[in-house]
């Protein structure tokens, strides 16, 4: 975990009410893509906790949806201006276990932790399904950002206006060797139940501190008790309790 | 050269900088960052006899200038405290701990207590007879004067360390608490405890916390913790630690000019992990800027 300072490089909408903000700054302590940074805004207390999309040695990229007084003054702001950030929270995804085929499902602002670690796998030569759901036509986000990549990509839609209608568990692939997974909780259970393989599945809960202290994202597993913000957030499937 | 030094209950601390408890763990998660050996003290995670998951997510809401949680006292029971968590600590803090003790019966007190109170690197027992979070339990001992006085008789009866009684806010009268405590044979007072509080969502109208209720802390609630240490400093022959919303160096002086002898630091650590460090760093500094030599000749000296 580091403490630092990042100036804004560019904020831009990708939809109505996501934006992908670009930062520049120390990146060093960010060490493994699904992992987070912690946001210090002004005028609030607790830091925003917001999951890095992709990061190089200079650059974090996060993408974030307004839902609240934080993510509103985040979308407010202008290239230039400058943000505290703790970097280099929780686990991320371990890349190990991935085999030839892993297949990638992203829900919503469950996108963005996707797109690095698609990228460290493809780098790794995989083969790399990626699934993204949206609601709706207007909300769709990154698709092109996947396929420059090289994934294989698939978007589902709830109302069927783009893509495969139906939810990213409609459009799981014939076979695969491991899946990864970042979206709102009941997505998570539909993958949980839906796949026929091992994989890991990233959580989000309201924190404190975000780096281990206040036990306020505790969570109960089938190997004991995890802080979603430090031994997560990212579970292994048969660690779940569902 | 100024003298940061502060005497709590006949421990001599290099500085009266305590992370409080339950924002610093068990002190190596912020021995990653820095080297924690530069505060004072810290007080541990609050401990209880039992393991204890606590309360449903979320426990944690956003408050203007401040937040409130409803942790519920998450720790894995004195036994692996003393196994697993004391060890880890020993490696990284080299001075004498506050052991936090929270329990749900004056036995379940006597017994965490008098477990810690023989640890080798425990200074001070500070007992929590006030957190709101938990149904049934902490709360009302340190509601009434008489169930405070009895934790206090039946946990110094069985350590041998000082006494370390935190109060509740909670309350109509935090003086005669107080005083409960200190005629039962406690060293030291220390408060204030969060504040009950509550927030809740417009959007589905529930209230954000699980719990419902919690703790608020945070420099929000800094004036009614001056206020209060004040009102306890005066009134008790034992010394005070001050906490609530204190996140720099001078509110660490205002702390101690209310009557504070050692002040603890608690939310701002989740904010700013290093918040700590940067307090003692800048104490020297903000005493000469206040014409103060020696920092524990200011206690209580608020005019």
């Amino acid at each position: 975990m580091k403490q630092s300072i990042f100036t804004i490089i560019s904020n831009e909408a990708l939809t109505r009410d996501v934006y992908k903000m670009v930062l520049s700054g120390d990146t060093s302590a960010v060490t493994n893509c699904g992992q987070f940074v912690n946001i210090q805004l002004d005028g609030l207390f607790l830091r925003r906790p917001i999951s890095v999309c992709d990061y190089d040695a200079e650059t974090l990229t996060i993408i974030y949806k307004v839902v609240g007084k934080g993510t509103e003054a985040m979308a407010g702001m202008k290239s230039g201006e400058k943000l505290d950030i703790l970097t280099g929270l929780g686990n991320g995804y371990d890349l190990t276990l991935s085999g030839s085929n892993p297949v990638l499902l992203g829900g919503g602002v469950g996108v963005p932790p996707m797109y690095n670690l698609a990228k460290k796998l493809i780098g790794e030569g995989k083969k790399v399904s990626v699934i993204l759901g949206f609601n709706t036509e207007s909300e769709i986000f990154y698709e092109n950002e996947f396929k420059a990549l090289g994934c294989d990509v698939t978007v589902t839609t709830v109302d069927g206006s783009y893509g495969v209608k139906g939810f990213v568990t409609d459009a799981l692939p014939a076979s695969y060797t491991y899946f990864y997974t970042c979206g709102p909780e009941p997505m998570l259970k539909a993958v949980y139940k839906a796949t026929n393989t091992s994989g890991q599945m990233s959580f989000e809960e309201r924190m404190g501190c975000g780096f281990g202290a206040c036990m306020g994202c505790s969570c109960k597993t089938l190997t004991g008790y995890k802080r979603i913000c430090k031994e997560g957030p990212v579970m292994k499937k048969e660690d779940i309790l569902w | 050269m100024v003298n940061t030094k502060v005497n709590l209950c006949g421990i001599e601390l290099d500085n009266p900088v305590i992370p409080a408890s339950g924002t610093f763990g068990y002190g190596y998660e912020f021995a990653e960052l820095y080297d924690i050996n530069c505060l004072g003290s810290f007080s541990f995670k609050g401990t209880t006899k039992d393991p204890r998951f606590g309360n449903p997510t979320p426990r944690i809401a956003e408050c203007p200038n401040g937040m409130i949680n409803a942790v519920g006292l998450q720790n894995p029971g004195v036994e692996k405290v003393i196994s697993h968590e004391l060890p880890l600590l020993k490696q990284c803090f080299h001075k004498p701990v506050m052991a936090n003790v929270s329990g749900f019966s004056v036995e379940d007190y006597a017994y965490t207590c008098e477990k810690l109170d023989k640890e080798e690197q425990v200074g001070w027992l500070e007992v929590n007879v006030s957190c709101p979070n938990v149904h049934g339990g902490g709360m009302s001992f340190g509601t009434q004067p008489e169930a405070a006085a009895e934790v206090t008789r039946a946990v110094k009866a069985v350590t041998t360390k000082p006494v370390i009684i935190k109060l509740s806010p909670n309350v109509t009268d935090i003086v005669s608490i107080a005083k409960a405590c200190e005629d039962a044979g406690a060293d030291g007072i220390s408060l204030i405890n969060t504040l009950l509080g509550m927030r809740i969502n417009l959007r589905n109208r529930k209230p954000v916390i699980a719990n419902t209720m919690g703790g608020f802390s945070g420099p929000a609630i800094f004036p009614v913790a001056v206020r209060m240490v004040y009102q306890v400093a005066k009134a008790v022959n034992i010394p005070v630690v001050g906490m609530g919303g204190v996140s720099s160096a001078e509110d660490v002086i205002e702390m101690m000019l209310a009557g504070a002898t050692a002040v603890e630091v608690g939310a701002a650590n989740l904010v700013n992990p290093y918040i700590c460090r940067d307090i003692v760093r800048d104490l020297p500094e903000v005493m000469a800027k206040y014409n103060i030599n020696n920092l524990s000749e200011i206690i209580g000296g608020v005019k």
